[in-house]
């Protein structure tokens, strides 16, 4: 009787899913190089447990269960986010943001109260696994003096990579390449197109430009250059006979930051439209005058008339791409289309008044939204070109060589854009906030957006280098964080 | 010969043996030892419970037997396509039965029963895969039942029980699949009731159909616990919802579902007897779970949609020799979920186990049960597919359970 009760020492057949295998791959130095996606930055901000699920992160949590493998990261001391530089908190880097109620009460993003206390003028002794490095560019890879703390006022240096650099004189490829990878993944260029458009295209399409030191901070990076670089790198990496997946580049217009605010959010009555038609009657007329004395085209004074009709319209925005009227006295307007895209960080103004106490300063209809607020038809061209172009440029670079595998992150994008991504218990998708997919900042992914990245480029290696590896269950990992 | 089997038979409570659902089939040891059976046996004190008919004629003048069951069970949970995994880790849970039947006269006995048929807990890790579903649920009742019986001659007798339950549900599940608070820390709910009284019947028939053959109907009411004004915290919300999500109170209706039992006992020879049970429960009746909160929180409407059932059981006693009693059982029991609805509250199959028990007599009167059973169902994947997002969309959850359960109960019966 006792005996009947001691049996029943089963377990679930799992099919031989714990025959884990690394293939014709070699794991046991895993580096992961690239820039705030490989570090696991989120919410606009570095934090502890963004960290601890970065694709890097989780991708290496898995490998570990075929053979122990050591990955370190240099994880930073908290989940506020911000950096420290001599106890001072750097202003330029903010706290992480988390939905909090507002003044109305609707639920929106905002930095979470807190001082921070990761110090970044004691480096860290490494070498660490991920050296993913946010804000950085292609060419910050192979810049010397890119973790140097003297250069951070100059903006030559990066906080973040100042806080873990092995020299003041070091790259960020030499202590990657140092660590003599036996796999490594690689993905980088995101910024080089990313900084220009988030700026809302103020910064300047560097291409044909291949000299980096010429260009600022937003500019768009030259694609010959960025090839340059990436072949520099890959060699360097792969130096040690490592095998690694290159990861490509996703189009800046798939992801919330720029989709989330529509072009023709601004909800007019009918008097008010009436009203408004009127302040735009001279400027209207200005255009005709400029069209028949041959100063523009009828095309573009049709685009620049402006009208307001009751319900929804497009806003105001100020295109310096117009042709310069302002010698007549008109300024360079047009009402966006739908191939305009008003950032993110514009919805916070987006019909509120320039001048407080005056009705008629309401930004968006009477006040133009300037370019760093939106991102134009012509500015996403520019950005988009130089990305396709780098995702060339690393296709061709994966398909040289049977070592290379190449996760096509861009199109992923575009799914998780379009349909949405389904994993079994539930789904991400890209709607700002509410999808589960992307981070408050409408850039970066949550935790579980990077935890089904993780799952996708654990497939690229099991059908790239035959392995078998145990994936991850993105519904356990968290998404946003609400105050 | 009867005596002794009288004696021996207090306590076949099984803990949570399962019969399906939340009902823990457990309500006597000597039962429990023939695969549960007893609605046409009359042969111990347990018979209040199993059908009051038997009471007038048990031997003695008055019976009472008493009885646990020490019950393990727990639920692995895999998922092939998240490869998720996760293991109940549940405590032993502890069914009790105990009964005192008395005669009255030749025609009339009366009695009482206090057994606890409902009752099952489950405990998931926290934060686990299914945690938006559940992550704990304890459901216990007990029921006191004051009985009369009455029998009309050697052929014919009927008996009637009146039901008290006092039941108490304990919820414990994620608020979403998703929000945390600004920590990181998953929000959840935790529903207690506790305390909510409902009342119901057992009635029953016996028929003598030869000097070897009983046959007995079985039929228990159903009981609803309404629970009203009990209580429901919520931890990890985010400040910015805590309007929505303050400590409140709910209601909640928790069906104890009705239960039709048909049974037939042969005397095989002197020592040896066979019973067989069928049982029909009316399961239907849990067609959801609707908590309703007193705060600005929706209504959590869970659709499960529960199927009656019938269960099959067998059972054989043999009184080896004065001091022994040795019993032996089996059952198949089917489930009242429904694909598709396959919750982790109650992640279960159709189900088989095996029983043993055995009885020694001490003394005419003393007499000390033990039973064990042990269920034999496998493997089971299944998913729920009604658990919507705040957006609408319908995230199925589902995997592969499998479900363990034995146990192990003693008894102790005393006849005068």
């Amino acid at each position: 009787m006792l005996m009947v009760l001691s049996g029943c020492d089963s377990s679930i057949d799992t099919a031989g899913s714990d025959q884990y295998s690394s293939g014709d791959a070699d794991f046991s130095t895993l580096v992961t190089v690239g820039d705030s996606l490989t570090a696991g930055y989120a919410d606009s901000a570095l934090y502890r447990n963004g960290q601890e699920a970065s694709y890097p992160a989780i991708v290496a949590g898995q490998l570990n269960k075929i053979a122990p493998i050591t990955f370190t990261q240099p994880l930073v001391d908290d989940n506020t986010g911000g950096l420290l530089l001599g106890g001072t908190p750097i202003t330029t880097i903010g706290n992480r943001l988390v939905l909090a109620a507002g003044a109305d009460g609707a639920l929106a993003p905002a930095p979470i109260e807190g001082t921070p206390s990761t110090e970044i003028g004691v480096p860290l002794v490494g070498p660490f696994n991920n050296v993913g490095i946010p804000g950085a560019k292609s060419f910050h890879l192979v810049t010397p003096n890119y973790g140097d703390a003297t250069g951070l006022l100059a903006g030559t240096a990066n906080p973040y990579f100042v806080r873990f650099a092995s020299a003041a004189s070091t790259t960020v490829l030499a202590d990657a390449a140092g660590q003599q990878p036996t796999f490594f993944t690689l993905w980088i260029g995101n910024n080089d197109t990313l900084s220009y458009a988030t700026g809302g295209g103020v910064g300047v399409d560097q291409t044909g430009n291949a000299d980096a030191a010429t260009y600022g901070a937003a500019d768009i990076t030259d694609p010959t250059l960025f090839a340059g670089v990436y072949n520099t790198v890959v060699t360097a990496l792969t130096g040690n006979g490592a095998k690694g997946v290159l990861i490509n580049l996703p189009d800046v217009t798939s992801i919330p930051f720029f989709t989330t605010v529509p072009h023709n959010a601004i909800p007019l009555d009918a008097d008010t439209a009436t009203f408004v038609n009127g302040e735009f009657a001279n400027y209207n007329g200005g255009l005709l005058a400029a069209e028949a004395a041959t100063a523009i085209t009828a095309d573009e004074r049709a685009a620049r008339t402006i009208t307001f009709a009751a319900g929804n319209n497009a806003a105001l925005i100020s295109d310096e791409s117009l042709t310069d009227l302002t010698g007549s006295g008109l300024p360079n307007y047009r009402q966006a289309t739908a191939e305009d895209y008003i950032l993110l960080t514009t919805l916070g103004a987006l019909g509120t008044l320039a001048e407080p106490g005056n009705p008629a300063s309401v930004i968006g209809v009477a006040v133009a939204l300037t370019d760093a607020q939106v991102l134009t038809a012509a500015e996403v061209e520019l950005a988009s070109a130089a990305n396709a172009a780098y995702n060339a440029t690393i296709a061709a670079i994966a398909d040289a060589s049977p070592d290379l595998a190449l996760y096509d992150a861009a199109a992923a994008q575009q799914v998780l854009a379009t349909t949405g991504v389904k994993y079994g218990t539930g789904g991400i998708t890209a709607v700002f906030a509410r999808g589960g997919g992307f981070s408050l900042d409408g850039v970066h992914p949550t935790e579980r957006g990077y935890a089904v990245i993780a799952n996708d480029i654990m497939g690229v290696i099991e059908d790239n280098f035959g392995a078998t590896i145990p994936r991850v269950d993105p519904g356990s990992y968290r998404t946003v964080y609400t105050n | 010969m009867k005596r002794l089997v009288l004696i021996t038979i207090s306590c076949c409570a099984f803990g949570t043996a399962y019969s399906g659902g939340y009902r823990a089939a457990l309500q006597g040891q000597k039962a429990m030892g023939m695969g549960h059976t007893g609605v046409a046996l009359g042969e111990s004190a347990e018979t209040v419970f199993f059908n009051p008919a038997g009471m007038p004629l048990l031997e003695d003048n008055a019976s009472f037997t008493a009885g646990v069951t020490l019950v393990n069970s727990n639920i692995e949970y895999y998922s092939r396509e998240t490869n998720a995994r996760a293991k109940t880790d549940n405590p032993i849970s502890t069914p009790i039965s105990l009964y005192y039947s008395r005669k009255h006269s030749e025609q009339l006995s009366y009695g009482l029963g206090i057994y606890t048929p409902f009752g099952s807990t489950v405990e998931w890790p926290a934060d686990w895969a299914g945690s938006h579903l559940v992550n704990k649920i304890n459901l216990a009742a007990i029921f006191v039942q004051p009985t009369i019986a009455w029998k009309f001659n050697d052929k014919y007798s009927v008996g009637l029980g009146l039901n008290y339950a006092s039941g108490g549900v304990k919820f414990d599940r994620n608020l979403n699949t998703s929000l945390t608070n600004a920590n990181g820390d998953r929000s959840k709910v935790t529903l207690d009731a506790s305390g909510v009284e409902a009342f119901g019947a057992n009635l029953g028939f016996m028929a003598k159909v030869s000097d070897k053959m009983r046959i007995g109907v079985n039929y228990r009411t159903e009981i609803m616990l309404e629970a009203e004004g009990q209580s429901a915290d919520f931890e990890n919300v985010p400040g910015a919802l805590a309007t929505t999500f303050t400590d409140t109170t709910f209601s909640a209706d928790i069906p104890l579902p009705a239960e039709l039992t048909l049974g037939l006992s042969y005397q095989v020879d002197d020592k040896t007897t066979l019973a067989v049970d069928v049982n029909f429960t009316e399961w239907s009746a849990y067609d959801e779970l609707r908590i309703d909160f007193d705060n600005a929180a929706p209504t959590s409407v869970n659709p499960r949609g529960y199927e009656d059932t019938t269960t099959f059981r067998v059972g054989v006693q043999h009184h080896r020799n004065e001091k022994w009693t040795l019993r032996g059982g089996v059952y198949y029991d089917q489930s009242p979920v429904v694909s598709g609805l396959f919750a982790p509250e109650t992640p279960r199959g159709d189900n088989s186990a095996l029983t043993v028990g055995a009885t020694y007599n001490r003394s005419p009167r003393l007499a000390f049960d033990v039973s064990a059973f042990t269920l034999l169902s496998g493997e089971v994947t299944n998913s729920y597919d009604q658990y919507a997002e705040s957006d609408g969309t319908l995230s199925p959850f589902g995997g592969t359970y499998l479900s363990s359960a034995n146990g192990i109960g003693f008894g102790v019966s005393y006849n005068y």
